[in-house]
């Protein structure tokens, strides 16, 4: 499978995708001025490798800020990684971010994927 | 002894390349006064949905069609709080919506804000200008205080709306 390299900006986060590593993490700051536009090739990317995933995906989501657009489609990926068998999410948030912390926990009510809490 | 401390007003057109701008200058200011992570993470919060509902809703408007419309955007501080105050044109015909959204906010408690932006965020679709529909809510639930807003009739078809959003400092 292709690999999905984007390198963060100030208003769009670092993502990668890389099935062979077993690297899936979306990390930094997400603000993009059209956020669908920015996540459709993860939702695409999703689309393929759920039909050829790894016994076990983790999903890395290391956010320091998103907005609320941004946050209408990390509810979209984590419904394709619903789809995802042997998937979990690894939600990190910073220690004294109890924001990002309950973001994560709302995200975890929405949606019938496993999620583990990590502090960085 | 200095109560209040503007740290900045922008006036003019607003773009995501503008937006970007005002964020990085009110953050190394809020850098400098050594404010609080936590502070600072939910003023930057506030800013971003503001500034972002301007640039969404400003394309909106034909300056020949409508008249002049210009959006007003600050950010301050007192002892206390910060405050973020927005002030651009909308559609008259979209303040009796956007003013029932606004109270419907305001009567709403932090479980009564979570559960609305649950409720939003799994049913609602981002709107063809990309909006979630959740700016305001999110705004209400990051500053614990209520939003305070206001409509001023410009024109025959627009309306000017303010929005001051506090961050207390504690």
């Amino acid at each position: 499978m292709n690999i999905l390299n984007l390198e963060g900006t100030e208003d769009t986060p670092k993502i990668v995708l890389d099935s062979q590593n077993k690297i899936y993490e979306i990390s930094g700051r997400s603000l993009p001025e059209d956020s669908a536009e920015f996540f459709q090739p993860v939702l695409d990317w999703l689309d393929e490798y759920k039909d050829a995933s790894a016994p076990e995906t983790v999903f890395e989501f290391k956010l320091e800020y998103f907005n609320t657009a941004s946050s209408k489609l990390i509810l979209d990926i984590l419904s394709k990684l619903e789809e995802v068998e042997g998937a979990k999410i690894m939600w990190y948030f910073h220690e004294d971010d109890e924001d990002m912390e309950e973001a994560g926990e709302e995200f975890s009510e929405l949606v019938d994927v496993p999620f583990e809490f990590k502090t960085y | 002894m200095l109560t209040k401390n503007l740290i900045l007003v922008y006036e003019g057109e607003f773009t995501q390349d503008i937006t970007k701008s005002v964020l990085a200058m009110a953050e190394r200011n809020m850098e400098s006064m050594g404010e609080e992570s936590g502070i600072k993470r939910k003023v930057f919060n506030v800013m971003v949905e503001c500034l972002q509902n301007i640039c969404k809703h400003a394309e909106s408007f034909d300056e020949n069609t409508y008249g002049k419309n210009t959006a007003i955007f600050m950010i301050g501080k007192h002892d206390s709080e910060y405050f973020i105050t927005s002030g651009n044109p909308i559609l008259s015909d979209k303040v009796a919506d956007m003013s029932r959204k606004l109270e419907d906010i305001n009567n709403l408690d932090k479980d009564g804000l979570k559960q609305l932006y649950k409720d939003i965020i799994k049913n609602g679709k981002l709107s063809s200008k990309g909006g979630a529909g959740l700016g305001f809510v999110d705004m209400a639930r990051k500053s614990g205080k209520k939003l305070i807003f206001d409509f001023e009739p410009i024109n025959e078809h627009l309306s000017f709306f303010s929005l001051k959003t506090t961050i207390p400092r504690n």
